[in-house]
């Protein structure tokens, strides 16, 4: 039963994970949290649906093309709704106001078009249950944690080992130093947001095979567990998130497992008051030293 | 002698505040340049508007006979402009090394894709950027301390390190803002030698802003004087010396027989 439970959660813990990748990445980045980041998860499930069920195209080639699509809406958000905003030096806060924005746009969007009912995901994969020693495990599940874990360590490579990743870090210490070192740090933001949505397209696609669903609100419930995920590992680390999301995920299974369903968010919000009480900068999070 | 940079008529205004008020100057190959005045004289604000983190409210700017008025900050460190700060701004968490990495103009040309394929190419190329930045680490002197953290280096070490950086992006130009403020005089000896090295060895033109006069007139070939946004003085360190306009700038008047 406990390794059942923590299969789960990890199962759970890898698709926040990805969704929290794109909250840190950007808040490390622009220092703002974008709102608007679960709901750009929703459209990326539903690009992944959309892609697979009329086009007839075989999945390995319609979802990542939904991962392009869905990394394209990001950069364009970041492009119009956030960069003017941005570049007028308004308030940090001014832009956080435009995320809710899109992110309501978004999720009426999604209920225009594709109505307020869930959708059933496209199976194309055969579902088949392997019992070992009393754990019962799909090959979804297993793809899951496979796929979220190789991702992980693939955006681990790229932010730490690149060069574009050492522009990205640069970029999130200080933009003007950044730029006057000869770092297109626009160009940067930019593919900080498409990295983040692509992932988050993956992610959508992962819940909606997982759980046979997806709905035009889904963004609001898995945004704000992920966001909680990056602020439980410190919002702006790449591991942190990795680790938060797992965490989360870990812990409200076993609580929902064990002690009752119906507390399940309890236990995922539950960990992350008890962490920020202990650590306020988040489990990674850099610790802030005002040097006088 | 040729022009590397001049201005013409360039000045900055922010809401009613003229910081920099209609300034034309030129900067000639083969000197090295100073920019004093007393605090508020607009001199960063110069420098800012040189590297685009301003746009000017008038004028135009050209280095080697373009004009880069409108160019983005990142072009114009492209076209070989590059500087240091008044208040020390390294990525503080990257190592020494990794602070020159970061700026070296092949940085941002490596392509995703291959960097997870790996390879010989790709570990070649990133092998002689590496060297290349330990080479200006040696220059700058902090080759021992190339793994250590920017923000565990001392603050002379940080200035020097700002130094390295911004050659790091292969400058025409480097605009060096306050290099030796905080430093003893030991360590300014040093850095009077060391750019020396960087404009007679490495063949980089410099523009300096500096507020110790010993060490200004002892470096400049040429020294140009801001009060209040406006140039008001232009010439050789012993002219600049003797020239009342300046001593008033700096004293105030009828502070002069005091001195």
């Amino acid at each position: 039963m406990f390794v059942q439970q923590l299969i789960n959660g990890i199962t759970v813990g890898g698709i926040y994970a990805l969704i929290a990748l794109g909250y840190t990445m950007v808040y490390g980045i622009l220092k703002i949290v974008n709102f608007a980041h679960g709901d750009v998860f929703m459209i990326g499930g539903f690009m992944g649906l959309i892609l697979a069920q009329t086009t007839n195209l075989p999945i390995w080639i319609a979802y990542p093309l939904a991962m392009l699509i869905t990394a394209l809406i990001g950069v364009l958000i970041e492009r119009i709704c956030y960069r003017p905003i941005r570049l007028h030096g308004a308030d940090a806060l001014a832009i956080l106001i435009s995320a809710l924005g899109v992110s309501i746009f978004l999720e009426n969007f999604a209920q225009l078009v594709w109505g307020t009912e869930t959708h059933a995901y496209v199976q194309k994969i055969q579902r088949t249950a392997y019992n070992i020693a009393g754990i019962t495990l799909s090959n979804i599940q297993i793809g899951v944690i496979v796929l979220c874990i190789i991702l992980m360590i693939v955006l681990y490579l790229v932010v730490n080992k690149t060069k574009m990743g050492m522009a990205m870090r640069a970029t999130s210490q200080s933009i003007t130093s950044a730029q006057l070192m000869g770092i297109n740090t626009e160009k940067v933001i930019a593919l900080t947001f498409g990295v983040g949505s692509a992932l988050a397209c993956v992610a959508g696609i992962l819940v909606g095979t997982y759980y046979d669903a997806v709905y035009p609100l889904i963004g609001y419930s898995y945004g704000l567990k992920a966001f909680a995920a990056a602020i439980l590992g410190g919002i702006g680390s790449v591991p942190g998130a990795m680790l938060g999301g797992f965490l989360l995920g870990i812990v409200e299974t076993l609580g929902a497992g064990y002690i009752s369903t119906g507390y399940r968010d309890a236990f995922a919000f539950g960990i992350l008051i008890l962490v920020l009480l202990f650590r306020p900068s988040g489990l990674l999070g850099k610790k802030h030293v005002d040097k006088v | 002698m040729s022009e590397i940079m001049r201005a013409d008529n360039v000045s900055m205004i922010f809401g009613g505040l003229t910081a920099v008020d209609n300034i034309s100057l030129t900067m000639e190959d083969n000197e090295i340049l100073s920019l004093i005045g007393p605090n508020g004289a607009g001199k960063t604000t110069f420098f800012n508007m040189l590297t685009g983190v301003y746009q000017p409210t008038f004028g135009t700017i050209t280095f080697y006979g373009e004009n880069i008025t409108k160019l983005k900050p990142y072009e114009r460190v492209a076209k070989g402009i590059s500087r240091t700060f008044q208040n020390i701004r390294l990525f503080s968490s990257m190592t020494t090394l990794e602070n020159l990495l970061v700026a070296h103009p092949k940085c941002n040309s490596e392509n995703i894709g291959r960097v997870l394929l790996g390879g010989k190419k790709l570990k070649k190329a990133r092998q002689e950027i590496v060297e290349e930045c330990e080479e200006i680490l040696e220059i700058v002197g902090l080759k021992d301390k190339e793994d250590e953290l920017a923000t565990n280096l001392s603050y002379g070490k940080q200035r020097l390190l700002e130094i390295g950086r911004a050659l790091a992006t292969n400058p025409k130009l480097v605009l060096l803002d306050e290099p030796g403020a905080g430093m003893n005089s030991m360590e300014k000896e040093e850095l009077s030698t060391l750019i020396r090295y960087i404009t007679q060895k490495m063949d980089k033109k410099v523009l300096l802003i500096e507020h110790d006069m010993r060490f200004v007139m002892g470096i400049s070939d040429r020294i140009l004087v801001l009060d209040h946004g406006e140039l008001i003085a232009n010439g050789k360190p012993e002219e600049i010396q003797q020239n009342q306009m300046v001593i008033e700038a700096y004293l105030g008047k009828g502070m002069t027989d005091e001195e």
